[in-house]
């Protein structure tokens, strides 16, 4: 516990320190750099023993706020989340260590600030018990990533993306304030201990404030339009922590309040299945019509956050209908989930930075054969490709296994009537995995294979080891975390063991096998004539890189089938249009004078005071 | 044990005879002779015995290609139950493992294709990873319906019991049209997909591995054949489950059922054209709503 907090702290002072000595670039970078993945690197250890070790710990320190205190808690969830977010972050903090150092002349001061900042309140809010201090930490997360995603504010898009993401979490926190003060009153304490005995509130009401406040900040649709706006803007080795990790916070923040607000109804489940499979097949399908790398990646975030809610409306269901066992199939897919994304997730942001930051260029159309130019990259994309497709013998298999095991056993075990979210989880998952390998197969195919489309593209070299062992160390732990699933999910549940077993092996198995078809066909090419020669173009001689089938013709035939959601107009658009004219009467007040608006905030403090004491 | 075992040998052995019964079948109705019923085997032991061209273009993902797709289909053949007995491998949940597993080669085969720069391979390609998309769920679905039916979530216990379908007869038959328009279109037969068109414009899946040659033909033509084996198991066992027989006998009829598809599907690609393109999404929904059905039907 006082480890955890020691890294944390050792975090915002190494981010402070980077942005005082920001007289050289490379110095700053060292420093935050350096702090980033030694803090973190600490607070993993930390929060691994922890979640080993299974044991509770919390602090509890008075603190001058009303209802508040410094009130922190280490138990199994926030221990797994830990991990976590170290883990990712100090991989990310070491690619963005090379990353940042030739990419710009401005100084990087600030931006490790805000990334060390970052990590450091996404581990308060995952340890917070208190709501208080819980949405204090939620709030200087929100922050420290808008001032990450603006980094490049030079660029208008970027400036616009990161308004509508400012905007978004701050209305998503309005929906938590609104949580934590209904759950107050109707407890009289702010601790989440105090939350179980929420007798007479009207639940459903703070399940739904709940799934708001959380799915604005997990990007679960409708509530998903910041996302693609926001990661594609900032720096890749952000990107990937904010994709892989900080969308987390949001599901966190479910499987923590959610058993506080009573015993849950059938509804409950149902509409996070349903929020899911949307989700999940909108992200897919918006995913696969994109030209932009990076925003392809973080649709794709979209869809896995749907799969991961859909777990945790299998939880849910198997909790209200009275099933252990899918509770514990749901939960444990849902959880594993949370996990494997954030590995393949931020393996993927890297890989696309790296591609990025050496082509110039964030469209798939531009690029072409970078394969044999950077095979380290290339292989770690093709990793983490193979498992956010959901494919054996990689992680993102095992635990969309586990969901889909879920539903099925929700299926044979529940009477009739309660068939409908299970049927839905199985046909939304089998839908959304046949896209995720169709717009997989399409990034990978068109970034790294057949030959390059522009001139640039023939000169590229693999970029350095700082970029490249962070990728090799999470495309490493994509096979790992496949095979150790069994062990590692048996520690934390002892039913699982059985299914995931079985699973391991067959995986196990293909591998063995395909190493031996590998030999056998080494051993029947040796000493046989190989040659090469020109592609088959049906007889023609001088194939060009021209021909080659783009990006946009690839995904074509699913664009064109699923028209009609993909060409669906902005739900929001027409509400922020009124917002604005109703809102424009009172520009008058805005007019950049600081004494005015510290006159502004003079007035209302007396006003509250007059208020308060008369 | 043994008699899985046995089965397992009978796929590996027999697959490539059910394509060379689908020509010959074809070929009848044609009123020509035909290829030997053994073609396939001949055409693997001349391609193991050859070296290889490359394509320049291509890295080391296009040679991974034809192993991982042969791979992934060999342990899935070791899921799949035949003849009423269970099969050498079974979990809860096992048909998961072989969907994914089928979806493991399609994504090697793809990006095979796409490694080579062609715009006839990306074209295939790109219906392939399409179409493909679309026949999950409805294969998914289908095993619902069957696990639902028979209350339990491994293939090897799905297929062998005796289904009690009873008076829930037409969900049994929605399921086995779904299984079978899967079935056709994951194997690349008409109306799906012509495997007999000499213009690449119009292929699927023979176009993705126009540019392989030499062993790695062998593996994908025998791949192929295996998948083909594999999905004809698995859907001889929801029609006609022969768990109740003696084994010896339930392995000949199901042997003879088999076969039997090879011969219906043979008949089928001699008495209809290939749907044109846009027509084939609509066939493949139509199976996942079959599926659905099925599944609701057969709630208990």
């Amino acid at each position: 516990m006082l480890i955890v907090l020691f890294s944390i702290g050792f975090l915002l002072a190494t981010g402070v320190c980077a942005r005082l000595f920001q007289r050289t670039a490379a110095g700053s970078t060292r420093i935050g750099a350096a702090g980033a993945a030694a803090g973190c690197a600490v607070g993993f250890m930390a929060g691994l023993r922890a979640l080993l070790d299974g044991h509770v710990e919390s602090l509890r320190l008075p603190w001058s706020i009303p209802y508040a205190s410094f009130f922190i808690r280490l138990d199994a969830l926030s221990a797994f989340f830990l991990c976590l977010i170290f883990g990712i972050s100090a991989l990310c903090a070491l690619y963005g260590a090379e990353y940042l150092s030739v990419e710009r002349d401005h100084e990087t001061g600030g931006s490790w600030f805000f990334f060390n900042a970052l990590v450091a309140s996404m581990a308060m809010v995952v340890l917070a018990h208190n709501a208080v201090l819980f949405l204090i930490a939620w709030e200087m997360m929100s922050l420290a990533s808008f001032f990450l995603v603006t980094s490049e504010d030079e660029d208008p898009a970027v400036r616009q993306a990161g308004r509508s993401y400012l905007i978004a979490t701050h209305l998503g926190t309005t929906f938590l304030f609104a949580l934590f003060v209904l759950l107050g009153r109707s407890t009289g304490t702010l601790d989440f201990d105090g939350f179980g005995a929420a007798a007479g509130a009207p639940s459903t009401l703070l399940f739904l404030l709940a799934v708001t406040g959380f799915g604005v900040k997990a990007g679960l649709v409708p509530f998903h339009v910041w996302l693609p706006e926001a990661h594609p803007a900032a720096p890749s080795h952000v990107s990937a922590v904010m994709s892989g990790v900080m969308i987390k916070t949001g599901i966190y923040g479910l499987v923590r309040i959610v058993p506080y607000l009573g015993w849950p109804s059938v509804s409950w489940g149902g509409l996070l299945i349903g929020l899911g499979s949307l989700s999940a097949v909108w992200g897919i399908l918006q995913a696969l019509s994109q030209q932009d790398i990076k925003r392809l990646l973080a649709y794709s975030s979209v869809e896995n956050i749907g799969i991961i809610t859909m777990g945790l409306g299998v939880w849910l269901l198997g909790v209200s209908l009275g099933s252990p066992a899918l509770s514990l199939l749901g939960l444990a897919g849902a959880l594993l989930h949370v996990l494997n994304h954030a590995v393949f997730k931020s393996l993927l942001f890297l890989g696309a930075g790296a591609v990025v930051r050496q082509s110039g260029t964030r469209r798939l159309d531009q690029m072409g054969g970078l394969l044999k130019r950077m095979p380290w990259t290339g292989a770690a994309f093709l990793i983490g490709a193979a498992a956010v497709s959901g494919l054996p013998p990689l992680n993102g298999f095992v635990s969309e296994f586990l969901i889909y095991l879920g539903a099925y056993r929700g299926i044979l075990s529940l009477p009739g009537a309660s068939h409908w979210p299970f049927i839905v989880v199985i046909a939304a998952l089998a839908l959304v995995g046949g896209l995720a390998a169709l717009c997989f197969t399409k990034a990978f195919g068109v970034i790294f294979l057949g030959s390059p489309r522009r001139d640039r593209e023939v000169s590229l070299h693999e970029v350095g080891p700082w970029m490249r062992w962070p990728m090799a160390i999470l495309a490493a732990s994509c096979a790992f975390l496949a095979v150790a699933a069994p062990w590692t999910m048996a520690r934390l549940w002892p039913g699982l063991l059985g299914p995931l077993n079985d699973v391991v092996i067959t995986a196990l198995g293909f591998s063995a096998i395909a190493l031996a078809l590998a030999g056998a066909r080494f051993w029947l090419l040796s000493g046989r004539s190989v040659e090469t020669a020109a592609t088959w173009g049906c007889g023609y001689p001088l194939p060009t890189s021209r021909m080659q089938y783009t990006a946009s013709s690839f995904a074509q035939p699913i664009v064109s089938l699923f028209w009609l959601p993909l060409r669906l107009p902005n739900l929001y658009e027409p509400c922020w249009r009124v917002g604005e004219r109703f809102l424009k009467r009172f520009r008058w007040l805005q007019h950049g004078r600081v004494q005015l608006y510290v006159l502004y905030i003079m007035v209302t403090l007396i006003v509250l005071m007059v208020w308060k004491l008369g | 044990m043994i008699m899985a075992t046995l089965h397992l040998f009978m796929a590996l052995t027999l697959s490539p005879l059910l394509l060379g019964i689908i020509n010959r079948t074809k070929a009848l109705f044609a009123g020509r002779t035909g290829q030997p019923l053994l073609q396939l085997y001949y055409d693997l032991a001349k391609l193991l015995r050859k070296g290889a061209v490359y394509s320049r273009t291509t890295t080391w993902v296009f040679r991974a290609g034809p192993v991982i797709g042969l791979a992934s289909v060999l342990m899935a053949s070791a899921l799949v139950p035949f003849g009423g007995r269970p099969s050498l491998l079974s979990f809860p949940g096992d048909f998961l493992v072989l969907a994914c597993l089928l979806g493991l080669a399609r994504f090697f085969t793809i990006l095979a294709a796409l490694d080579t720069g062609s715009s006839f391979e990306g074209m295939g390609a790109s219906r392939e990873a399409a179409f493909s998309a679309l026949a999950e769920p409805a294969l998914l679905l289908s095993l619902a319906a069957v696990a639902l039916r028979s209350g339990r979530l491994s293939l090897s216990s799905m297929l062998v019991s005796p289904l009690a379908w009873g008076h829930l007869a037409p969900a049994l038959w929605l399921v086995a049209a779904a299984v079978f328009v899967v079935l056709l279109a994951e194997n690349a037969r008409v109306p799906v997909d012509d495997p007999a068109t000499h213009l690449e414009l119009t292929m699927i899946h023979e176009v993705m591995v126009l540019d392989h040659s030499g062993p790695d033909l062998a593996f994908i033509l025998y791949g192929a054949a295996l998948k083909l084996w594999i999905l004809g198991a698995v859907w001889v066992g929801i029609v006609a489950p022969f768990g109740g027989m003696n084994p010896w006998t339930g392995t000949l009829f199901a042997l003879a059922a088999i076969l039997g598809l090879a011969v219906f599907i043979g008949v089928i690609e001699s008495l209809m054209a290939r749907l044109r393109l846009s027509r084939i999404p609509p066939l493949l929904v139509g199976a996942g709503v079959c599926a659905l059905l099925a599944l609701l039907v057969a709630r208990p």
